[in-house]
């Protein structure tokens, strides 16, 4: 089994190792512990500002942050951050296109325990709606800490989602990481699955569950939300003919509604999303979560098999 | 204050009264009430306390101001303009397709703007991250921001005022515009927010009230908040929603109205005795 490391510990690592060689400061709304951001605060006490638990303010500060020139991390669970603080990040931040990098943990059913109000499964369909905000969903804690050197290479918001749960690492060191990029971590002719964050892990082992039964599947990851990724969509619908989206939020505007916009525009192919089906989470243990809402190998393995067999 | 100077603030008042309502007028649709009621503070802000520089807005070290209770943008862009920033004649051009005057302040669009606002309870947040900011980069510019009373009823301008407090932001400035009506009715009946001074006391403000109006009062509440230390000052100012043209004063109705071809005049040939 390969380290186990949760990508919100690569979130708060990274920013305290980029701490040194970039100039910006950190915002937080009282969950420092949990977002992990309390490992720059531990480093750099004097960059760090807890906002208490005001998020709507915390974001508009930032704003006034950056317009004044200083780079700044505003971080919260990515219910409290994209939910809560969605209008201050749409008006005071992405209107005004001010270098604010938002640092959301604690995304999608992986929570696990503290159940539906915690387990945020709307927020890239959020940040989705907000032009020219850029946004990064990394798949493990190599690829973590490479969106966010990114991000403070970004010129203008960015809206990264981390995840709670320790997930396999996946990357090796020399991973080049490049935003708007997919990238393919499996060849295969049959189906494409498309995946990002924390269903990369179970988008891998689905195809090697389809390879099993003859079926050869492509796996790319998506880590850039937005801008997506057309070229390699396009791709993926013409050489495949049918493409399975994986996301850990719900099937609504998230990752699986950016494949099939793209898809529909330019290849139309089948395309079926993986994902929560409009529903709420709820209260248990990440695996048992993921059971109930079809975030597994599994289930990726049987919608690749249905987009095949809705090839024309 | 001499009266010499007293003299010129109110005759640049006046012109930025005549710049709302031309502007307003020009527009078909815009916020005249509060834009009035704001234009004596807004006018001593940008003409005797506030270090800005017409032909640099983007200068570094400049304070700061954001117009929290951003739909009286016709009140800032008129005092933009009589500063130098852009000129007069473009504030004809406010809500217009292909104007940089949006209806609501738009930073990147709008020489001397400092920030977007427009969404009420949100300007004063950021206002005071740019006061953090100067903390932050050891700077001593100083950061104003105007918040509407109704504004006030936002539960975000009390997370404001707790953050500027708790980080001893004595670099800011902020004044509440207490005109007393919005869209609704009077402020009173809508959703009394009042006490300020009381409220913003206990947030940990120093706070000087005042009559907005009076130039010689707006003057030593600006003099007497540069010498606060340690935490952040509030100036209440009670206001006239519609202040110098005689039917839009205390009149809800001219919250988001403009004046007909016939009330411009009148409001102009008001307005222009003070000239």
């Amino acid at each position: 089994m390969a380290e186990k490391i949760a990508t919100r510990d690569a979130y708060g690592n990274a920013l305290a190792e980029f701490g040194e060689k970039y100039d910006f400061v950190v915002l937080d709304a009282d969950l420092a512990a949990a977002t992990k951001t309390g490992t720059f605060k531990k480093k750099f006490p004097e960059r760090f500002f807890d906002c208490g638990i005001a998020e709507g303010n915390m974001m508009s500060v930032a704003a006034g942050l950056a317009a004044t020139g200083v780079p700044v991390f505003a971080s919260s669970f990515a219910m409290f951050a994209a939910g809560r603080a969605f209008e201050q990040i749409r008006n005071s931040i992405g209107y005004p296109h001010l270098n604010v990098k938002i640092g959301a943990t604690h995304a999608g059913v992986t929570v696990g325990e503290d159940g539906a109000t915690h387990q945020c499964l709307e927020d890239i369909a959020l940040m989705r709606t907000i032009p020219k905000m850029t946004i990064l969903n990394p798949a493990d804690a190599v690829e973590a800490r490479a969106c966010v050197e990114a991000a403070l290479n970004i010129d203008g918001p960015v809206y990264m989602r981390f995840g709670r749960l320790a997930v396999p690492v996946i990357f090796g060191d020399d991973y080049k990481f490049e935003v708007g990029r997919g990238v393919d971590l499996v060849k295969g002719n049959d189906v494409t699955i498309i995946a990002t964050g924390f269903m990369v892990g179970p988008a891998l082992d689905a195809a090697k569950l389809l390879a099993n039964e003859g079926i050869s599947a492509r796996v790319i990851n998506m880590a850039t939300i937005k801008p997506i990724d057309k070229d390699i969509i396009i791709d993926a619908a013409r050489s495949t003919g049918a493409i399975v989206a994986a996301e850990e939020h719900n099937v609504i505007g998230g990752l699986g509604s950016a494949v099939a916009e793209v898809v529909c525009e330019s290849f139309p192919v089948p395309v079926v999303r993986v994902g929560t089906q409009d529903c709420y989470g709820r209260s248990g243990t990440p695996a048992a979560l993921c059971e109930i809402y079809g975030l597994t190998p599994e289930c990726i393995a049987a919608k690749a098999k249905l987009a095949i067999s809705l090839k024309k | 204050m001499e009266l010499e100077k007293l003299n010129q603030l109110k005759k640049t008042a006046a012109k930025i009264r005549l710049g709302i309502i031309e502007s307003v007028h020009a527009a078909k649709s815009g916020h005249p009430g509060g834009s009035l009621s704001i234009a004596d503070i807004i006018t001593y802000l940008y003409f005797e306390e506030m270090n800005v520089d017409p032909k640099n807005p983007k200068w570094e070290d400049r304070d700061r101001f954001v117009l929290s209770k951003g739909h009286t943008a016709p009140a800032l862009y008129a005092t933009l303009a009589e500063k130098g920033f852009f000129p007069v004649d473009a504030l004809k051009t406010l809500r217009k397709v292909d104007s940089f005057l949006q209806g609501h302040p738009d930073m990147k669009g709008t020489p001397g703007v400092d920030m977007s606002s427009g969404s009420l309870g949100l300007g004063f947040s950021s206002a005071c991250g740019m006061a953090l900011a100067a903390k932050i980069q050891g700077k001593d510019f100083r950061v104003y921001s105007i918040v509407g009373d109704g504004e006030s009823e936002e539960g975000q301008i009390w997370e404001a005022a707790m953050f500027a407090a708790h980080y001893k932001l004595d670099n800011l400035c902020v004044v509440f515009d207490f005109n007393g009506l919005q869209i609704d009715g009077p402020v009173s009946e809508v959703m009394n927010p009042a006490p300020h001074d009381k409220k913003l006391e206990a947030f940990g403000f120093h706070v000087i009230s005042i009559d907005g109006h009076d130039f010689e009062q707006i003057e030593a509440a600006f003099k007497e908040a540069r010498e606060v230390k340690g935490k952040p000052c509030a100036i209440v100012a009670t206001t006239v929603k519609g202040k110098g043209v005689s039917f839009m004063e205390n009149q809800v109705n001219w919250h988001g109205a403009a004046p007909n071809d016939e009330q411009y005049e009148i409001a102009v040939a008001e307005i222009s005795k003070s000239l």
